[in-house]
């Protein structure tokens, strides 16, 4: 049976919830081990044997949560020769892959990120990559042992499984010349209320919409629905709403049941970040814009006249 | 101090892409350097100005990407060094990666800067695994840099904010594309640019192997496509009612 590693995400000693999408898949590929490293490891270990890990590998370093990247690279090479994992899935995520780089660089055999699914063939791994925004999806077969993939959130449904993991005490490892990168202040900025990743509604805008100063359409009809919003790479690039606002390719991934695509044209960098929406609705000025190639309703008009009266529509509605 | 920036030329992001029958992203079209890279340059540019020093610049592509280190010395890099061989024709990331290493390790620079991800590949894997072969810490999704001394620090843009990373140079940092506005090329930097030394570096001259690619593409296939739905021109109230019809339909108002 393969010996699949899920490399464990603690953010600020508690686990993100890729890393339990992860299990979902890892569980049905063979022994599943979780690797836990900085504090909340072993705390995290009664969720992670619910969704199918039978051990936590688990060290509570506080040094994994100060240092960027090389304390947990060193842990993960110095466990590897012992344990001999035949693949290693990471999370698709600012955090792990800075992780997931190191180590492939160390081992010397690169990686496949970037994945929407791994499965197992001919008694290797096979994964599937979204190629070219989303619009084609290659099979990349892995070739190293331990195969190293990442995996982009929102790809497996989160399912318990039942179960306990053993919890095992592992070194640390860490070398002495890896306390580097120091984190030494964590600032919290204003966020959205609703969390982009888990809103059953989300809006979005983009470029269409003219400038920054139009963008509160965008917050308003939010508001009204219970919604989160989102907003293009080309917007937030340009600096009209903080990078947390952004769906796509380098930005947040979702899975509404209603995205609304305000002034988008739909770019590959960005449709791969909501295409899995259950029900689109796109506004564009421009008859020929990609989104409403994959809308369910598109609107060809002006969203800065159509957003303002879909608010109150929306309000007068809610109202009765 | 000496910075070295990575730079990419990309498929202009502004133009419809298309894909060669090979399955590579066709660079036939109209090629632009990395808007995430101009960030960079500019980065390194301030860094410069403040504290002095040199600022190069390092790209592996076909011979054409030289156009995007002379857009880069035209802004004002001081010079660049372009790995270009057919043998690294459509290299993965960690064989970008090692080209990178051995074009920039000889250079022993105090800073590496490179783009948080490139417009065209969006992985964002090449930084660490360069930061890992050059030795050095890496601080990343930087949406500010300072310079004191040879302590960095960076604001490290997170979710809901950001985290304040530090560390001593030499190490690698990777930018956000909000970080800075990029400067634009004057007549005079364009002039300047055309007699600033760009080194060609062939694959044998790296000194690395090619190793075996971590992954072997078993096929293409288009991904499921969504079909379009309903399209209707607004006349002031029909896009309205279609829409309101939808979310209600939906159950979500």
């Amino acid at each position: 049976m393969p010996k699949i590693w899920v490399y464990a995400e603690l953010n600020q000693g508690r686990l993100t919830t890729t890393t339990l999408e992860l299990l979902t898949r890892a569980r049905e590929l063979g022994e599943v081990d979780v690797v836990a490293l900085g504090p909340g490891a072993r705390e995290a270990a009664a969720a992670l044997g619910k969704h199918g890990a039978a051990r936590v590998l688990a060290n509570e370093d506080a040094a994994f949560a100060e240092y960027v990247a090389e304390p947990a690279t060193d842990c993960l090479a110095a466990l590897l020769p012992q344990e001999g994992p035949d693949l290693i899935l990471f999370g698709f995520s600012p955090d792990s892959r800075e992780v997931a780089g190191r180590l492939a660089a160390r081992l010397g055999t690169g990686l496949i990120s970037n994945a929407m699914d791994v499965e197992a063939a001919n008694g290797g791994f096979v994964a599937k990559v979204p190629y070219f925004g989303g619009a084609k999806v290659a099979s990349y077969r892995a070739n190293a042992k331990p195969a190293i993939v990442l995996i982009r959130p929102k790809s497996f449904e989160i399912s318990e499984s039942g179960g306990e993991a053993a919890v095992v005490e592992v070194a640390a490892s860490i070398a002495a010349g890896s306390r580097r990168a120091r984190m030494v202040e964590r600032v919290q900025e204003a966020a959205d209320q609703v969390k982009l990743e888990d809103a059953r509604i989300v809006v979005s805008g983009g470029r269409g919409l003219g400038g920054p100063e139009n963008f509160h359409f965008v917050h308003e009809l939010a508001d009204a629905l219970g919604a989160a919003a989102g907003a293009s790479r080309a917007v937030v690039d340009a600096g009209w709403v903080p990078y947390a606002m952004q769906v796509g390719q380098t930005g947040k991934t979702v899975r509404p049941g209603v995205y609304i695509a305000a002034g988008i044209s739909g770019a590959m960098q960005h449709t791969v970040g909501m295409k899995g929406a259950k029900v689109i609705v796109a506004i564009n000025k421009d008859r020929d814009a990609p989104i409403l190639k994959m809308a369910d309703l598109g609107v060809v008009g002006d969203a800065l006249k159509i957003l303002p009266k879909l608010t109150e529509a929306v309000k007068a509605k809610k109202g009765h | 101090m000496k910075i070295v920036v990575t730079v990419k030329q990309v498929p202009d992001p502004n133009a419809p892409q298309g894909l060669d029958s090979d399955n590579t992203i066709s660079r036939d079209r109209e090629v632009v350097l990395d808007p995430g890279d101009e960030c960079g340059i500019e980065i390194g540019l301030q860094l410069k100005e403040a504290h002095g020093g040199e600022v190069v610049l390092v790209s592996m592509g076909p011979e054409k990407a030289r156009d995007a280190i002379r857009k880069g010395l035209s802004m004002g890099a001081d010079r660049g060094i372009l790995v270009s061989d057919d043998q690294l024709a459509a290299a993965d990331a960690f064989l970008t990666a090692r080209a990178l290493a051995a074009a920039i390790g000889p250079e022993s620079p105090d800073l590496v800067i490179s783009a948080t991800e490139s417009y065209d590949g969006s992985t964002g894997m090449v930084p660490p695994m360069l930061a890992e072969l050059l030795g050095v810490p890496q601080l990343t999704f930087a949406k500010h840099v300072e310079v004191a001394g040879s302590r960095v620090t960076v604001h490290r843009q997170t979710e809901d904010g950001y985290q304040v990373v530090e560390a001593e140079t030499p190490s690698l940092i990777t930018v956000t594309a909000g970080i800075a506005e990029p400067r634009y090329a004057s007549l005079k930097g364009i002039m300047a640019a055309r007699s600033k030394e760009v080194r060609l570096l062939a694959f044998g001259d790296l000194g690395i192997e090619r190793g075996e690619p971590a992954e072997t593409v078993e096929g293409i296939v288009d991904a499921e496509a969504r079909k379009a739905g309903e399209v209707v021109e607004d006349d002031g109230s029909v896009g309205v009612e279609k829409i309101m019809a939808v979310l209600q339909a939906a159950k979500v108002i």
